[in-house]
């Protein structure tokens, strides 16, 4: 099946954008994108007062890719060693969806019209989701680059931005994607051994423990949470698939009399009118408690992960420093090479001593942010919980009237 | 009257007559002034159900054939006895609105509640009157109530010889029974024995006998085994639900009442063990309900309906049992997906809880905290929305499935009285054939015996035919009592099921409001 969305993007509340600076200077903002058979096309859109660009507002069109180029191009440019880069956002994913909907396609024999186009309604509308989802990730991405007082002036970043071309960013070849592997595992094998390095300072020993233990947890949380929802979601398509079988019985026999006996009209529809109203309630429960429990837990996993990279990054530093003053030591011991190892010594304390200093800063807004978006989501969370029961609760009492009220 | 012997509901070929008593009484009409519960008398109204099968009733035999003629409103009481008259005349009210065809929902269901049961002391098998309207009447004039409760399961013996004991309770007003309250103990094989008994001698008469729930081997061999996990304890609460269900379907329905073995059942306290239950539960429930269906589909002459109201009615039937099962395999689908929502909920709550832990920011670790024991709660919302879904609804549905059948096997039954009916046409035609033959060839002797075998044969044939047209009201009356307990049935299981969700909507909502201001909280 093929499918081409157009979206606009007026998309809800992002999950994670908060506390960050509407500045007038730079904004950003994705203001549409179109699906097309294995990739999407983002529209970006910038608005800005700044006199590196050329005009004062205009649009390119991007794909998933160049995103990721501008990602890899933060992490990999040492000057920004000391801050969080904003993670990546994930890559589109509808195969699930597609496949869905050409099974869907493929069984459109062997189900009644109704059931056909209700299904149908259903993958649509998760579909649609899914890519409002995608273009809201890929949103936040560029909005926290826009808002990082660093990152922002990346050369790299506003020829992403204005470039009116194609930047021909290919997708990493096998050795590429082979080196990056041993790249990986290195790091994680340096990780392990840097980890275990005790820092003097308190503020970052903290810092290591507590993230080491909170990206943990949040990993595991986010991966139950989706457990969870998509049972949730399977119920809701069990009642979606009950309420139109309903819609069959409904006519004969098994409503036949209660008409007769009750003279309501009404009745006959009403159970199965009942169970369409209770799924789509499920489905929309589901679906919230997918965008705000589930999306701010794999946000902040990833986020959190940019935090560790960080951490790293500065251990890294902290044993190259101590490395080199060893080695200075040790020249000026044999009285070879002083210079050399002067030099070499005091670029890995400059080196160590910036990344410090902004990753401090780095932390501590880290935290801010987190503490604010889970409030704003866990307050959305409760209140629309609130609101689905409530309606629920409003449309079961109304059943039960009409149920109850005829005898 | 010159009609009262045609009246006398002519005795059933294979029943004996249990109630040999009272069918007296239940004959004729002006005689028996005093018995209230002479139905015959009575004018039976056109309106016994929907549809007036139109061929069937020109019989004689037919107490209808005359009722049908007279008054349709229904004096009987007044006939007899004037107490009777206040007592009942609200019933009057309700039956003559009934006669207009469209009854007031209410007047019909709070005189027929699901546990009334009459007691017209008639025999069974014979010939009640089998009006709707007189069938309230009786109920509403003697508002009796016989309420059966199954409780209470212990585990009897050890190993594999242990089985499941449940406590049969009843409370009735009736006289038929020697107290008010009694129990018996029972055992699952005690439930079957009875159905053995009941489908042998109802079904015969095109009775809808409720069928007992299944047998399960697994189920059952947990239990004994002395497993005590939670799915041994639902698979006992289950099968004493549907037990408790089934003897209230039997008590309800008022000609099974009347039979004694329903009656041992509930007093007896030292039951005959049934053997060879076998057969009788389940998949050899179906068996032999299919069988039947087989029977009827090898006849060779097919049957020409005069009347369409059975064909009907059959396809209607078939069509529902096939839509209820489709139905139930999905609401089988949401109890598990329930169930799987339940424990992932439970997963999550506590990882969430782990999260709380590490979180530093005091007041969102907190919040977290809270929430994590929100979603413990939801789990146990879940847990008791999959019962319910389960208990009320699927089991609904699980019971008229079987039920279905059993009204499937009724119609089969009418078709096998038609079939000995043409059989017996078909052999008289042959006696006569026979006797023509004997006439030609002179000899007295075997002539005389032919001419005997003809005469008894002839009896047969209308005996057959009366034996017909009686199944056939029989069905018809039952299929429409039937239709109308399931009416009540669903509408009552239903309002259990939303008013179930709703009572956990109600708390989710407090579980909610309860986290909102900690969410707020946080800083």
């Amino acid at each position: 099946m093929h499918y081409g969305m157009c979206c606009l993007c007026v998309l809800q509340p992002r999950a994670v954008n908060v506390d960050l600076q509407t500045d007038a200077t730079l904004q950003v903002d994705i203001s549409d994108a179109l699906s097309e058979r294995d990739k999407v096309k983002f529209t970006v859109h910038t608005k800005s007062t700044l006199p590196n660009f050329k005009q004062n507002e205009f649009s390119v069109v991007r794909q998933h890719e160049e995103f990721i180029w501008l990602h890899d191009s933060f992490v990999e440019n040492e000057d920004y060693a000391g801050y969080i880069i904003p993670p990546a956002p994930p890559r589109p994913d509808f195969d699930a969806s597609r496949e869905k909907l050409q099974k869907l396609g493929e069984g459109e024999g062997s189900m009644t019209k109704e059931e056909f186009t209700k299904m149908k309604q259903e993958l649509e509308a998760e579909y649609l989701a899914i890519f409002k989802k995608t273009v809201a990730m890929h949103e936040v991405f560029l909005c926290r680059v826009a808002a990082h007082p660093v990152l922002r002036k990346d050369l790299n970043f506003h020829v992403f931005l204005e470039y009116n071309q194609d930047l021909s960013v290919r997708g990493k070849n096998k050795k590429e994607k082979l080196e990056d592997f041993f790249k990986n595992v290195v790091k994680s094998a340096d990780g392990v051994l840097v980890a275990g390095v005790k820092d003097v300072d308190d503020f970052f020993e903290h810092e290591k423990t507590f993230l080491l233990e909170y990206h943990n947890r949040v990993k595991d949380a986010s991966a139950k949470s989706d457990k969870m929802i998509r049972s949730h979601k399977s119920a809701a398509d069990d009642i979606n698939r009950i309420a139109s079988s309903l819609y069959t019985l409904g006519t004969p026999a098994m409503f036949k009399f209660e008409f007769e006996f009750t003279s309501s009209v009404v009745e006959s529809g009403l159970l199965r009118f009942c169970f369409i109203a209770l799924q789509k309630i499920e489905a929309r429960v589901a679906a919230d408690e997918d965008l705000k429990l589930a999306d701010l837990l794999k946000y902040y996993l990833r986020e959190s992960q940019a935090a560790k990279d960080l951490l790293y990054r500065r251990s890294r530093a902290l044993v190259d420093y101590e490395n080199a003053n060893k080695a200075l030591d040790k020249a000026r011991a044999k009285n070879r090479d002083v210079l050399q190892a002067e030099t070499s010594q005091q670029l890995c304390c400059h080196k160590f001593e910036k990344i410090s200093e902004s990753a401090k800063q780095e932390l501590i807004d880290f935290k801010t942010r987190r503490v604010a978006a889970f409030r704003k989501n866990l307050v959305e969370l409760a209140e629309l919980e609130l609101k689905h029961a409530k309606g629920n609760l409003q449309l079961l009492q109304s059943c039960l009237g009409v149920l109850k009220g005829n005898t | 009257m010159a009609a009262s012997s045609d009246r006398n509901p002519p005795p059933f070929p294979s029943s004996e007559e249990p109630e040999a008593g009272l069918s007296d009484m239940a004959d004729g009409d002006s005689d028996e002034g005093e018995d209230i519960f002479v139905n015959n008398s009575n004018p039976v109204a056109v309106s016994r159900g929907v549809s007036q099968p139109d061929g069937v009733n020109e019989e004689p035999p037919d107490l209808f054939s005359e009722e049908e003629a007279s008054n349709p409103i229904t004096k009987s009481n007044g006939v007899h006895s004037d107490d009777d008259n206040d007592l009942f005349a609200e019933a009057h009210v309700e039956l003559s609105t009934d006669k207009s065809g469209n009854s007031s929902g209410k007047d019909l269901s709070s005189v027929s509640g699901p546990r009334t049961t009459s007691s017209f002391n008639q025999s069974p098998a014979s010939m009640q009157p089998t009006s709707l309207e007189q069938l309230e009447e009786e109920e509403a004039k003697d508002s009796f109530d016989v309420d059966v409760a199954v409780t209470n399961p212990e585990k009897v013996g050890d190993g594999m010889n242990a089985y499941m004991a449940y406590k049969v309770s009843t409370r009735s007003s009736l006289p038929m029974f020697r107290s008010k309250t009694f129990s018996v103990r029972r055992r699952f094989s005690d439930f079957l024995g009875l159905y053995e008994k009941l489908s042998v001698k109802q079904s015969l008469h095109g009775c809808i006998v409720p069928p007992p729930p299944e047998k399960s081997v697994v189920g059952m061999t947990k239990v004994k085994v002395g497993m005590d996990d939670p799915s041994s304890v639902e698979f006992v609460e289950r099968r004493r639900a549907a037990l408790e269900r089934y003897i209230q379907r039997v008590v309800s329905h008022p000609s099974l009442l009347q039979d004694p073995d329903v009656r041992e059942f509930l007093e007896r306290d030292d039951l005959p063990r049934a053997v060879n239950t076998q057969a009788l539960s389940g998949a050899g429930f179906l068996k032999m309900i299919n069988k039947a269906s087989d029977a009827v589909n090898k006849m060779t002459i097919k049957m020409n309906e005069s009347d369409t109201w059975f064909e009907d009615k059959f396809q209607e039937v078939e069509n529902e049992e096939q839509q209820l099962r489709k139905l139930h395999a999905l609401v089988d689908s949401l109890v598990n997906h329930r169930k799987e929502l339940c424990g992932n909920t439970a997963v999550f709550a506590k990882s969430m809880a782990m999260l709380g832990n590490s979180e530093d920011n005091t007041a969102l670790s907190r919040a977290l905290s809270q929430l994590a024991e929100v979603e413990d709660k939801m789990e146990q919302l879940h847990q008791e929305q999959a019962a319910s879904d389960f208990f009320i609804f699927a089991e609904l549905l699980a019971d008229y499935i079987r039920l279905l059948g059993a009204v499937r096997g009724c119609f089969d039954q009418r078709m096998r009285a038609w079939q000995r009916w043409q059989e017996a046409q078909s052999t008289l035609q042959k006696k006569r054939e026979a006797e023509a033959k004997l006439l030609w060839a002179n000899k007295p002797e075997k002539l005389q015996q032919a001419k005997e075998e003809i005469t008894e044969w002839e009896a047969r044939v209308t005996q057959y035919e009366r034996d017909f047209d009686r199944i056939g009201m029989t069905v018809r009356k039952e299929v429409l009592r039937f239709e109308k307990e399931k009416a009540k049935d669903f509408k009552s299981q239903i309002i259990k099921y939303l008013e179930a969700m709703l009572q956990s909507q109600q708390r989710l909502i407090k579980f909610w409001e309860a986290f909102l201001p900690e969410a707020k909280a946080i800083a």
